[in-house]
């Protein structure tokens, strides 16, 4: 396994931690379909919640909050529909659907977290 | 995360509109969106301006931020704003304090490693900035000198984004680097922005006193300059036309402040400003090959309009020689701003205006083979050839030139014999400038500083000269020698005979000497 996979996945690790203190309640992980990947499928009181989670382990390459772009963002939106619709009985819809972006950057072995809500 | 404003000046033709300029360091994807009716060079801002931040060692805001340039309507080009979009982000990312980038202009290109850039058209931008009631305006450091000439504003300048930055975090605002203002005596007029050696005779310089044989062509150079009337010279090559042209200028005064300003901001805009004289103080001197276009002459070109040729003369002398030789187009283009002394160039985007008030040298080969004309070896031009050059100047043209001179080729014996009457630029400079001051008495209380500036009516009515020196006029008139625009730009001559004579007012001697110049047969 690569060290940039590492990287990612120790990332994801440190997002779930996060996001589960903040009191989101997680319902899946790295789910896949021919569309693309949800890293996180959170949801939070009535809200489905699709999170990216990106790693960076410097700034050399630009920060990892700007990486996220508009395209990626419009697309974990649609991924999400799609993974209610496949994944949630008719009975247990969500009120909204809400993406949003957790990054995180490695400085010095530690890491600093970036949680932006309703990119879209 | 907040919204910051700052301000910034917009250029159409020579003009300089205020422009706001906003950002807004906000929530959402992360990235940079400039609005604002802009052009390509300006939406490249995003770029530079991103680089000159981070090689200034500041962080660049990992956020959404837009930029507004308002008004939106006025559309904005080239890299000028570069600067004042750096320190409203700035501002906005709370890196400097909001406060104190609100009322400041900020004006400059930046490079990518953080350093200012010189702008083009600083002098026109601090103007309007001026006129907008700033204070305080930052230039680059390379254009400060021009900027500080405009009074009662503050320029501050710079050489680096990170300088600018570091004054804009301090709190003592005393510290600030103030450009060299140039010194003024009592009438306010700048003293110091030219080199002395500007009014003193160097070396090199054209000077009227290297003419030699053309006596009658001398002294129509000195009527030209001392009423800013419009000059034709035909005749043979190698008899001094381009000589006596290009010494036009060294018998015209200097410009009062206000046309050096104009003058200035029209060189400024054109990026022909010698960078060690920001005030233009000599009237220019501009002489287009016979090549150029109609843009080039009268102004434009793709994207931002430019002054052509007839705006960078402006308050001096435009020389076509070879005249014959520009398509008409070119030569029947000038007709406006020779009655106007304006010209508007319209295009897709809009029309500007720009100044235009020049004296025309027109100068020709009586025909196209322009063999020296000797008895030895004559021209072998049919009469038809010769009739088809000349007519390449349309008659309205010629009917704006008031004096019309030909030259001929002078003998050894003439040389000789006119060495003894031959006067350096400066003394026939002094006889122009007395002639210039009696019309300017003259003419105090109207817009007019000169003969040819006066209009046809006030011609007619408080300088009409008495009806025995109206004689002349009046028959060339009748006959259809004259037209009536002749007959107008005739008096004005005569005028400027008189005031070079020192008389109140054309005598017969006079209309009939202008009279004589104006149909090209003094001789």
């Amino acid at each position: 396994m690569a060290t940039k996979d590492d990287l990612g996945r120790h990332g994801e690790q440190l997002a779930v931690a996060y996001l589960q203190a903040r009191g989101m309640r997680v319902l899946d992980r790295n789910w896949r379909c021919s569309d693309g990947e949800i890293d996180v499928v959170a949801r939070e009181d009535h809200t489905l919640v699709a999170v990216e989670v990106k790693t960076r382990s410097g700034r050399t390459h630009g920060t990892a909050f700007e990486a996220v772009t508009e395209e990626k963002v419009t697309r974990l939106r649609r991924l999400a529909a799609r993974w209610q619709d496949e994944r949630c009985p008719l009975t247990e819809r969500f009120d909204a659907i809400r993406v949003d972006v957790v990054a995180l950057e490695r400085f010095a072995g530690t890491f600093t977290i970036r949680h932006e809500r309703g990119m879209c | 995360m907040t919204v910051a404003r700052t301000r910034c000046v917009a250029l159409v033709g020579v003009t300089g509109h205020p422009i706001d300029v906003e950002a807004d360091v906000g929530s959402g994807v992360a990235g940079t969106h400039l609005i604002g009716m802009l052009d390509t060079a300006l939406s490249e801002a995003r770029d530079r301006v991103r680089s000159a931040v981070v090689n200034s060692r500041h962080s660049w805001p990992d956020a959404r931020i837009t930029i507004s340039l308002f008004p939106a309507s006025l559309p904005k080009r080239g890299s000028m704003f570069d600067l004042a979009i750096a320190v409203a982000l700035l501002a906005a990312a709370g890196v400097v304090p909001v406060a104190r980038v609100a009322d400041p202009f900020f004006l400059g290109e930046l490079g990518l490693d953080g350093s200012l850039r010189p702008l083009r058209g600083v002098l026109p931008a601090v103007l309007a900035a001026a006129a907008a009631g700033a204070r305080t305006v930052v230039v680059p450091v390379r254009n400060a000198a021009e900027a500080a000439l405009v009074p009662d504003v503050t320029v501050v300048p710079f050489s680096t984004l990170g300088q600018l930055i570091g004054w804009l975090r301090d709190d003592d605002q005393t510290c600030a680097p103030v450009a060299e203002t140039p010194t003024r005596n009592g009438t306010g007029e700048i003293t110091r922005a030219w080199p002395s050696s500007a009014t003193e005779p160097r070396a090199g310089v054209p000077d009227l006193g290297d003419v030699a044989g053309q006596p009658f062509a001398r002294r129509a150079l000195e009527v030209c300059a001392a009423g800013g009337h419009n000059l034709w010279m035909l005749g043979p090559p190698g008899t001094g036309k381009t000589m006596l042209a290009e010494r036009l200028p060294t018998l015209l005064p200097h410009l009062e402040h206000e046309q050096a300003l104009e003058v200035t901001a029209i060189h400024s805009v054109a990026g022909t400003l010698p960078e060690d004289r920001p005030l233009l103080v000599r009237p220019p001197f501009v002489a287009p090959h016979h090549t150029a276009t109609v843009a080039a002459v009268i102004g434009g070109g793709s994207g931002a309009i430019r002054p052509g040729a007839v705006s960078l003369a402006h308050r001096g002398v435009l020389f076509l020689d070879e005249a014959p030789e520009y398509p008409a187009t070119v030569l029947d283009s000038l007709r406006q701003p020779l009655e106007s002394g304006t010209v508007t160039v319209s295009r897709a985007m809009g029309s500007v205006t720009f100044p235009a008030r020049f004296m025309l040298v027109l100068a020709a080969n009586q025909c196209p083979c322009a063999r020296p004309a000797g008895p030895a070896d004559p021209c072998r031009c049919t009469p038809m050839a010769r009739r088809r050059y000349l007519a390449r100047l349309s008659g309205p043209l010629l009917d704006r030139v008031d004096v019309k001179i030909a030259l001929y080729r002078s003998s050894r014996r003439e040389l000789l014999a006119d060495r003894r009457f031959i006067e350096p630029s400066r003394v026939v400079a002094e006889r122009v400038l007395a002639a210039r001051e009696q019309a300017a008495k003259r003419f105090s209380g109207t817009p007019w500083r000169c003969n040819a500036e006066v209009s046809a009516q006030a011609l007619h009515t408080d300088y009409r000269p008495a009806a025995k020196a109206m004689t002349p006029l009046l028959r060339c008139l009748d006959s259809g020698e004259l037209s009536a625009r002749g007959l107008d730009r005739t008096l004005r001559v005569a005028w400027t005979l008189a005031d070079l004579a020192g008389k109140s007012a054309p005598e017969v001697t006079e209309t009939n000497a202008a009279l004589g110049l104006w149909l090209g047969e003094a001789r």
